[in-house]
Parts: structure tokens; C-alpha cells; sequence
């Protein structure tokens, strides 16, 4: 049918993509022109693939010597955008103080069941003293960890952040689980203007606790 | 050197052997790696940088360029070959599956003895050609010797008894033996033209070497025959895109499925070594051997500079690196196109040998002797 | 040296020639075939004749190759073992003992030490052997490539199925 079109036949066709054969939704719907070529047969020389292989070997040949786009990873890393679910870390305040109060949402939330959480008491000579709470022990098993963020998410002091560390590697099945000092070392500080237990503990000294 | 020539003969002819196998063995090495870079800056990819031997990565800048260049791969992927465990499945024919990757190396090694590498005057003014054995019947004999490579293939892909290297086999054979016929045919021309009527008949490629030297590279006199050798020379190396044997899309490995570790090395070696030797036999038939100018020789340019470029050791090493360099040209050219090009049906493959290029070469064959005969009267 | 190596290359030929005929594996008799070939070649070269040798080695590359392509698609290893008839026992009896007998009398009549071949008989002056081959020898070099053709055709003939044959073996 195309073949017997005219040489030079390039036909513009309105073609409506409608679900509905209804005129109501014509004009939300986006008309397409569709472009019906025809083929004419191959030259001699084309029938050759001369032209095509020559063309082809030009193409490779500047891309032979054009820049290369690898990424040579361990020296060069990918910019991690914002937002970017690494690792879960615990992280401090910017006084330096430990900001997770063991309340064990995260540890609930967590659907793999990745967090343990052992509760224990805040050391009352230390800067926390004010605070209810601290873990002892807090253990992330990154073997079950799927980067959810849930733990994020439900966390009342922000203590806990998925932030840029992406490759984790380990000798042993133990080298997985991160336990609480680990956890504090791949969180380091993050900035904070909240300050609630100060807060509280002003409020508490001014005398109007509730 | 006249240490050397109080040597033995024999020894003489070994120790020469031992220097050509040894090069064409670093060609084999390097072989590979110029693919795997090759590929690799086609592909918008380094390829491969980080293998070093730390004493020589060490030095300041040259050691980091040569790392860069992936200069010490081939040394790590031999050692790998070397040091791997050796796996032979329990289906195989173990005679003839080990025989495979040892065959696939003797025609290989066997061909080269009769490629000349170059040619210089000596003190006496007499032309030495740079070549293991000049025999008289040369290009027979590397198409006889080569046709034999074959075998490699076949049995390997037999003795695995298993299917696809067996597909992969039965494939080679029925590749090979149509465009030999093709290849064979289109050098015919080339001895046509160099034993014209009045000259002695010799089939040496050196006689073809320095016939072009004379007047004119046979890829200008001649293009037709060196399209169609050059297309069938594909064929016959295995190299995309007729790389039958051992399509992977198709077959897995084809032929080499089975094989591992040294055995799977050799015949990587095999391969590289036949794609070197057709890439020098190549060069001496169409590109005027180691003529750096067509129509133009080191003779001529030591007439024209007053320097002695063709006598000598000068006059060898300027006539071997001019070789060399045509030679390194076209094995780039091979990898060039297996780059750019995706691999034939193998219905194709059979067209184009059987229904294309025989007839070709067999048209070209017969204008050629017309002219001849016609040119000659 | 010289008579070393004819000892060595014909106790190849012939070594290999038996085992193409002994051997159970068809792959290994055309191996042996190949074998043989060569040592044909070798005894060639120990003649000088380089160019009949090269064209012996063109057998071995080309024409087995062919042989095995065959061998590999049929796989005889799976056909049953054929009995042999007493009438084939017989006539291979009696071509057998003609043909020692024949050699046995070339012996006798000492007819393998006449003058040697000359130069142009082992294609060592290229030129003049194939002049020979198209002026004194181009009879039997054209019934040889007629009975070739035959060969050829005969196999196209027997290979190709027609659509009776087709339907008669029930496809």
C-alpha cells in the first residue's frame, strides 16, 4: 500500500489517541503527526555495505579519541544528591552530647528488624544528666538493613540519620552488625538548633516544669 | 655478532627461531591488551589501568604512564593462567581435548618461519632478506600450514562433547574451508602480475615485496584482490565479524567452552598469533612489505638524503620497524572493525563466502590474466 | 640424517595408514588419515620435491577437514556395528593379494631404481611444471578434475532430498 504512494511521499496523518470516542476529551488529548516514509530499494553501492561499514568505523574512530566518561571510583566518587539514604549513623549535637534517648521507636519501626536497642540509665555526672534516657548499647545489623529510613523518619530527637556512607565492606558477618561507638563514629555531628532537653531543663530550673 | 656466526649452524638457526617466536609472542601478549584498550577507548572506557609491578610503577612519571597504559596486564593475566587450577570436564574426549589447544599453536608458530621481516645491503653490496627460511614456495606454504589451524578448532569443539562447543566447531570448519577458497584465488592476481612472461616463476613473497618496490603497492594495482583478502583474512582469523566459532551471544564461548585456565590461554595465544601473521602476510602482499612509501624505498631515500638507510644495521632496523609498524596498523585496523561491527548471520557468513567473494575473486582473477596476456603481446 | 628421517616419516605414514584403517573411532581414523598426510609430505620433502610436499599438506588441511565436517554430522559412533558378507570378505581378500602380488613383481623386476625424476616431474622449476601440467599432462589433469566434478555432483545428487523421498521416509 505505502509502495504505491507517490516518490517522494512523506504524508503528515492526524492520528487521535482517545480512550474515549468522545469529543469532550479531544482537545486534552495530544494530537500526533505521524510521518509514513517510503522505502526505496538499496543502491548498488549500498547493497555493498561499503558506505554503511566506512560510516561506522568514522563513528567509532571519533569516539576512540573522544574524552572518556569512565568514573575511576575509589579515587573518584559520585556526588551523592541531597536526600540520599546511605548508612543509618547515630549522630551528636553540636555540644557533643549524645542525642538518642533509647525511646526504641526506631527499633520498632524497623521492618527487617535490623536495630537492638539495650536501654540503660543516663550517667548522672555527665553532660546528659537532664536527659531521661540513653542506650547502652545500640546495634544497627547492616546484614538486614534495607535503607528504608523508617528509623529516620519516626526518630522524636533526629538522632538517628541515613546519611552519604553508601559501601560498606567486612571480613566476617560481625563486621556488619555496628554497635554503638561504631555508630557514632560514622555519624559524627550534625548541626541542631532545636535543643529541647536544654530547653527543658531551663524551663525546669525557671520553675514552670509540667 | 662474529661470536654468533662461530656458533653452529644449528644453533645459529635456533637461537634466530627462538628471537622470531619470542617477538611473536609479545605480539600474542600485547595483542590482547591492544584489544582490551582498544575497545576500551571506543567505548568511552580507560580500559584496563591499575595492574603495576611496584618497582617500576614507582619511577615518577613514566611508571605511572606505563601503569595507565596497562602495560603490565598481560603479565598479571598470563601469571592467572598459569596458576589457575586446571579444569577438565568428565564428558570430554581427554586425548583429544587436550591435543586441541597444542595444535592450535603449531601452524601458528610454523607460518611465521617463512615471513620475511625486511631486507638490507651488507658490506658486499649483496640484498640480505631478514627471514627464518626463504623458501621459494612461500605463500603455498602458509596457506597449507595455516589451512591446518583448523584442526585446533574442530577438535576442540568435537572433544568437548558437549553442544555448543560443538556447533561452535562444526561452524569453523564449514567457515574456513569456504573462504580459504576465496583467499587463496585472490592472490592469484598479485603472482600473475609478479611472474609476468619472461621472468623465473617463484611464489616467495620476498620476489612480491620487491616487485611492488619497483613500481607500485598491489592494494593500488590490485584493489579488488586486497578487499577480498582482506574480508576472507577476517574469516580465517576468526575475528568479528565472522567470528562463528565463538559467537557468544549464540554459543557461550563456542569452541573454548569447556576449556580453563593454560589450555583456554593457548588457544588465546593461537588466535592472537594467527591474527599477527595474517596481519604481516597482509602487509608484504598489498602494502609493500617494508617499503615506507608506495613506489618508494629506503634505497631511494638514501640516494636522496646521502644517509645509508638501507645498508647495514640501520638499513634492518629501519626496513623491520617499517614492517612492524604497517603490520601494528593493521592488526589496529582488525580491532578497529570488530568495534564497530556486529557479528553476521551465519547464513550471511556462507552467502557471502560462496556467492560473493568466490565469484569475485574468480572474475577478478580471469580480468587480471586478460590483461595480462593482453598487456604482454 | 637423511635415511633417519625416511625411517621416521615412513613409519609414520604407514603407522598411521593402519590405524585409519583399525581404528574404532572414525575421528581418530581421520586424525590418522591427517597423520599420514603428513608423512607423505615429509617423504616428499626428503625427495625435494617441496611442491607436491606443500600440495600434500594442502590435502591435510583442507580435504580431512572436509572428511571429519562429515564424519561429525553423520555420528557414525552411533551406528550399530555392520556385519561384514562373506562376497565383500572375498573381494577385499582378493584385491588385497593382487595387490602384493603387483608390488612383490615390481620388486622382482626392479623397476623402482630406474634414473631419478627429473626436476620439472617435482615441480622444483615451478614454470616448467605447470607448463607440463597444461601442454604434456592435460589429459589426465582434465579427466582427473571430470572425474572430480562427477564425485561432486553425485554427492549433491545423493544429499539432496527430493520431496518424494521426502514423504516416502514418513517426514
Amino acid at each position: 500500500m505505502l509502495a504505491r504512494q507517490s516518490p517522494c511521499a512523506i504524508r503528515y496523518q492526524r492520528v487521535h489517541f482517545c480512550l474515549l470516542h468522545s469529543d469532550f476529551f479531544l482537545p486534552f488529548l495530544m494530537p500526533a503527526t505521524v510521518k509514513v516514509l517510503e522505502r526505496r530499494p538499496l543502491s548498488f553501492l549500498q547493497r555493498t555495505y561499503l558506505p554503511g561499514v566506512l560510516a561506522g568505523m568514522r563513528t567509532t574512530l571519533r569516539h576512540m579519541v573522544a574524552p572518556k566518561i569512565t568514573m575511576e571510583y575509589p579515587e573518584q566518587r559520585p556526588p551523592i544528591p541531597a536526600g540520599y539514604r546511605g548508612v543509618p549513623t547515630l549522630v551528636k549535637d553540636p555540644h557533643g552530647r549524645e542525642k538518642c534517648v533509647s525511646c526504641q521507636l526506631c527499633e520498632f519501626v524497623c521492618p527487617p528488624k535490623a536495630i537492638r536497642i539495650a536501654p540503660g540509665a543516663v550517667d548522672a555526672s555527665g553532660p546528659n544528666a537532664h536527659v531521661e534516657k540513653a542506650p547502652k548499647e545500640f546495634e544497627i545489623d547492616m546484614l538486614r538493613c534495607i535503607y528504608c529510613g523508617l528509623c529516620q523518619e519516626v526518630c522524636p530527637e533526629e538522632a538517628i540519620w541515613l546519611q552519604n556512607l553508601y559501601s560498606l565492606s567486612g571480613r566476617t558477618r560481625s563486621d556488619f552488625v555496628h554497635n554503638k561507638a561504631k555508630l557514632y563514629e560514622l555519624g559524627g555531628t550534625l548541626p541542631d538548633t532545636h535543643f529541647k532537653w536544654d530547653k527543658k531543663k531551663a524551663a525546669e530550673e525557671a520553675g514552670n516544669a509540667h | 655478532m662474529d661470536l654468533f656466526y662461530q656458533l653452529p649452524l644449528i644453533l645459529q638457526l635456533l637461537i634466530k627461531a627462538l628471537i622470531v617466536v619470542a617477538v611473536l609472542m609479545g605480539f600474542c601478549l600485547y595483542g590482547s591488551l591492544a584489544e582490551r584498550k582498544v575497545s576500551a577507548w571506543i567505548q568511552g572506557r580507560p580500559g584496563p589501568n591499575r595492574t603495576a609491578i611496584p618497582w617500576i610503577a614507582a619511577i615518577p612519571l613514566l611508571g605511572r604512564f606505563l601503569q595507565r597504559l596497562g602495560i603490565f596486564q598481560p603479565l598479571a593475566d598470563g601469571g592467572k593462567f598459569l596458576l589457575k587450577e586446571e579444569p577438565v570436564p568428565g564428558h570430554v574426549n581427554w586425548f583429544y581435548f587436550n591435543l586441541a589447544p597444542v595444535l592450535a599453536l603449531i601452524p601458528a608458530l610454523t607460518t611465521v618461519t617463512v615471513v620475511p621481516f625486511g631486507e638490507y645491503i651488507d658490506a658486499a653490496g649483496r640484498s640480505v632478506p631478514l627471514i627464518l627460511a626463504d623458501l621459494d614456495l612461500g605463500i603455498l606454504f602458509i596457506f597449507a600450514v595455516s589451512s591446518i589451524g583448523v584442526y585446533s578448532t574442530i577438535l576442540a569443539g568435537w572433544s568437548s562433547n558437549s553442544r555448543y562447543p560443538f556447533l561452535g566447531g562444526v561452524r569453523a570448519s564449514a567457515q574456513l574451508i569456504s573462504y580459504e577458497l576465496a583467499m587463496s584465488l585472490a592472490v592469484l592476481p598479485l603472482f600473475l602480475v609478479v611472474n609476468g612472461p619472461g621472468s623465473e616463476g617463484s611464489l616467495s613473497l620476498i620476489r612480491v615485496v620487491q616487485w611492488q618496490a619497483g613500481t607500485c603497492w598491489f592494494v593500488f594495482i590490485a584493489p579488488v584482490s586486497a578487499f577480498v583478502y582482506l574480508i576472507a583474512l577476517f574469516a580465517e582469523t576468526n575475528r568479528l565479524p565472522f567470528d562463528m566459532p565463538e559467537g557468544e551471544a549464540e554459543l557461550v564461548g563456542g569452541f573454548h567452552t569447556e576449556y580453563g585456565a593454560f589450555k583456554f590461554g593457548l588457544l588465546m595465544t593461537a588466535e592472537y598469533a594467527h591474527l599477527t601473521v595474517g596481519s604481516a602476510v597482509f602487509t608484504l602482499l598489498f602494502l609493500g612489505g617494508w617499503n615506507p612509501f608506495p613506489g618508494y624505498t629506503w634505497g631511494e631515500a638514501a640516494t636522496w638524503t646521502g644517509l645509508a638507510l638501507h645498508s647495514g644495521l640501520l638499513g634492518a632496523l629501519l626496513a623491520l620497524g617499517t614492517f612492524l609498524l604497517k603490520t601494528i596498523v593493521m592488526i589496529f585496523i582488525f580491532m578497529w572493525v570488530r568495534c564497530t561491527l556486529p557479528r553476521f548471520r551465519y547464513d550471511q557468513v556462507m552467502r557471502i563466502g560462496w556467492r560473493v567473494l568466490l565469484p569475485l575473486a574468480l572474475a577478478n582473477l580471469v580480468v587480471y590474466a586478460i590483461g595480462i596476456a593482453v598487456l604482454t603481446q | 640424517m637423511s635415511a633417519f628421517l625416511f625411517y621416521l616419516f615412513a613409519t609414520l605414514t604407514l603407522g598411521s595408514a593402519l590405524l585409519v584403517v583399525l581404528n574404532r573411532n572414525a575421528v581418530s581414523s581421520a586424525m590418522s588419515l591427517f597423520l599420514a598426510f603428513i608423512g607423505m609430505a615429509g617423504l616428499f620433502v626428503l625427495l625435494e620435491a617441496y611442491f607436491l610436499a606443500l600440495q600434500v599438506m594442502v590435502y591435510a588441511g583442507a580435504v580431512v577437514v572436509i572428511f571429519v565436517f562429515i564424519v561429525m554430522l553423520l555420528d557414525v559412533d552411533k551406528l550399530p556395528r555392520q556385519r561384514i558378507d562373506k562376497l565383500s570378505k572375498g573381494a577385499a581378500t582378493i584385491a588385497f593379494a593382487l595387490m602384493v602380488t603387483g608390488v612383490l613383481w615390481l620388486f622382482h623386476k626392479d623397476q623402482f631404481t630406474g634414473p631419478a625424476l627429473p626436476a620439472e616431474a617435482t615441480g622444483a622449476v615451478l614454470k616448467t611444471y605447470g607448463r607440463q601440467l597444461f601442454t604434456t599432462y592435460l589429459l589426465p589433469m582434465q579427466v582427473t578434475g571430470f572425474l572430480l566434478l562427477i564425485a561432486m555432483i553425485g554427492v549433491i545428487v545423493i544429499s539432496k532430498r527430493t520431496p518424494a523421498a521426502t514423504a516416502a521416509s514418513g517426514k
